[in-house]
């Protein structure tokens, strides 16, 4: 590798994706796998949950994927930070959206440390949405991506949540957000529970609740799995910064949901 | 036809190395040095917003002294070459020393090839897992690269600044020991320096997977101006002080 530096008529500035298509030949191209063959089977993730409350948002994902109507994984991660005040899920197809992760991931630091400042949340909103759009050749092959970005806004000094569709389209919503194939279930969940002055358990609990019952309607979306321990990844945004839940703690809030209303109502 | 005039190589290059100590000694100086807890950057600089202490990577700075315009190029470069390799590989394979070698054979390649010598000083800062593992690559002008351990003094009148670290330089002292020491090296015995006037900037062990952290005016304020050991005022035998306070703490 030498030091990549670049004309001022050639020069990427902090675009980072863009860095990439002017350097390194062995660094693995961003997008584009041009064509896929006929029947392949790949992995899919599947639902995942935003919500405001009053100190920011709180983001689940359940952690199935899916190969068809086999369980590929059982612990797969779908909610990442994806900077110190915003936070990505994923749905969709699992190799393709792990990767825009992390381009999104890197595109966010490389901007900040370039810059000397972060890029606002909007800003941050549109930069998934055109990787998003890049990926379209490959979704229109059945690679679908479909993120959910949240994040604390520090200037308005609030929780922020966007949504996506493949063609990269997003669209702020206002209060709550659930995408991927348990995302129907899991939005009528919230839907009926939210409330605009959410404490934090409250909100951790109902973002639960939802993929709980997304869980119980939807065969491609894991629920708590209490035999290996395995929980919903949770994770909250507030002016301090990102946070993963812990395990013990969205355990905690499961058992009181089975306590309080006694999910077996659910099976009725 | 006009012959172009002979000048001996060593003529050439003595007259090039000129330039640009007479560039980087015109700027303020920069200190740096190991603490317990990480590295702490110094740098003699009023502004706000444009640094000379920056973010490279998770456990890497940049510090550069000289003309701005320079020393910022070779420094998103280093945040270009970190984050594509970062990208390509893993994080953990990124590393202070190949950076570091690249900016010397880029600054070794700029003096003796083109027509003016980058008039710059740079420092590319590693924070070890633990301490004694800390890597501070002082990469000069003409593409010398030396590798420093205890600290390193960037820019003009780097020697009295040197000779005063060096004194006061106890092994294993904490943040505001350093600190102070390395303000009242940069400021020396005529000048004082005060929050306004310092760009100050740690990696520290205890910040997370992203080490670098700017210290704000605030904060300087607060760790410049009450020396925990009253003792402290002195300059002759602080250096005994602090390894006194040091065992107490």
């Amino acid at each position: 590798m030498a030091l990549p530096l670049f004309s001022p008529g050639d020069d990427p500035g902090p675009d980072f994706a863009a860095l990439l298509r002017r350097s390194d030949p062995s660094v693995p191209p961003v997008t584009g796998i041009d064509a896929v063959p006929g029947a392949v089977t790949v992995r899919h993730g599947t639902t995942v949950v935003a919500l405001r409350y009053g100190d920011g948002v709180v983001m689940a994902g359940d952690r199935r994927a899916t190969e068809g109507n086999l369980i590929a994984h059982r612990a797969m991660e779908k909610v990442f930070a994806a900077d110190r005040h915003s936070v990505v899920a994923i749905a969709g197809a699992a190799g393709p959206a792990v990767q825009m992760v992390r381009l999104f991931q890197t595109q966010l630091e490389h901007y900040e440390k370039v810059e000397g400042v972060a890029l606002s949340l909007e800003g941050k909103a549109n930069q998934l949405g055109q990787m998003v759009r890049e990926n379209l050749p490959m979704a229109m092959q059945g690679l679908v991506v479909v993120p959910l970005f949240a994040g604390y806004d520090l200037s308005r000094r609030q929780g922020r949540i966007f949504s996506y569709d493949v063609t990269g389209g997003h669209y702020e919503e206002a209060d709550h957000a659930a995408t991927g194939s348990g995302g129907r279930d899991a939005r009528t969940t919230i839907k009926l529970g939210w409330h605009p002055d959410l404490a934090r358990h409250d909100a951790i609990e109902l973002a639960v609740r939802a993929l709980y019952e997304a869980a119980d309607e939807d065969s491609a979306t894991g629920g708590p799995d209490l035999v290996r321990g395995i929980f919903p990844m949770v994770a909250t945004v507030t002016e301090e910064g990102y946070e993963t839940v812990a395990d013990t703690e969205v355990a905690e809030r499961f058992g009181s949901l089975v306590e309080r209303r006694g999910l077996g109502s659910a099976s009725s | 036809m006009t012959m172009p005039f002979y000048v001996a190589p060593e003529q050439v290059m003595k007259d090039r190395a000129e330039y640009a100590q007479k560039g980087i000694a015109r700027g303020r100086s920069l200190v740096a040095t190991v603490y317990d807890g990480g590295i702490l950057m110094v740098a003699d600089n009023p502004s706000r917003s444009l640094h000379k202490v920056s973010e490279i990577y998770d456990r890497i700075a940049f510090a550069g002294v000289g003309k701005y315009n320079e020393f910022d190029q070779l420094r998103v470069a280093g945040v270009r070459h970190a984050d594509t390799k970062g990208f390509a590989f893993s994080r953990e394979d990124v590393d202070a020393r190949s950076l570091a070698n690249l900016y010397a054979q880029f600054l070794g390649q700029v003096f003796t090839h083109e027509m003016k010598p980058l008039e710059v000083e740079i420092l590319v800062a590693e924070l070890g897992v633990d301490e004694g593992h800390d890597q501070l690559y002082h990469v000069a002008y003409e593409g010398t690269i030396t590798d420093e351990d205890r600290f390193a003094v960037l820019g003009g009148e780097t020697e009295t600044i040197t000779a005063r670290v060096a004194e006061a330089y106890v092994d294993g002292w904490d943040l505001d020991t350093a600190l102070r020491a390395a303000v009242s090296a940069l400021a020396g015995p005529d000048r004082t320096l005060g929050p306004e006037d310092l760009e100050v900037a740690v990696l520290a062990r205890t910040s997370g997977r992203r080490a670098f952290r700017r210290l704000g005016a605030s904060e300087l304020e607060v760790r410049l101006s009450e020396p925990r050991r009253p003792s402290k005022g002195g300059r002759s035998g602080s250096r005994a002080t602090a390894e006194a306070g040091d065992e107490g703490a």
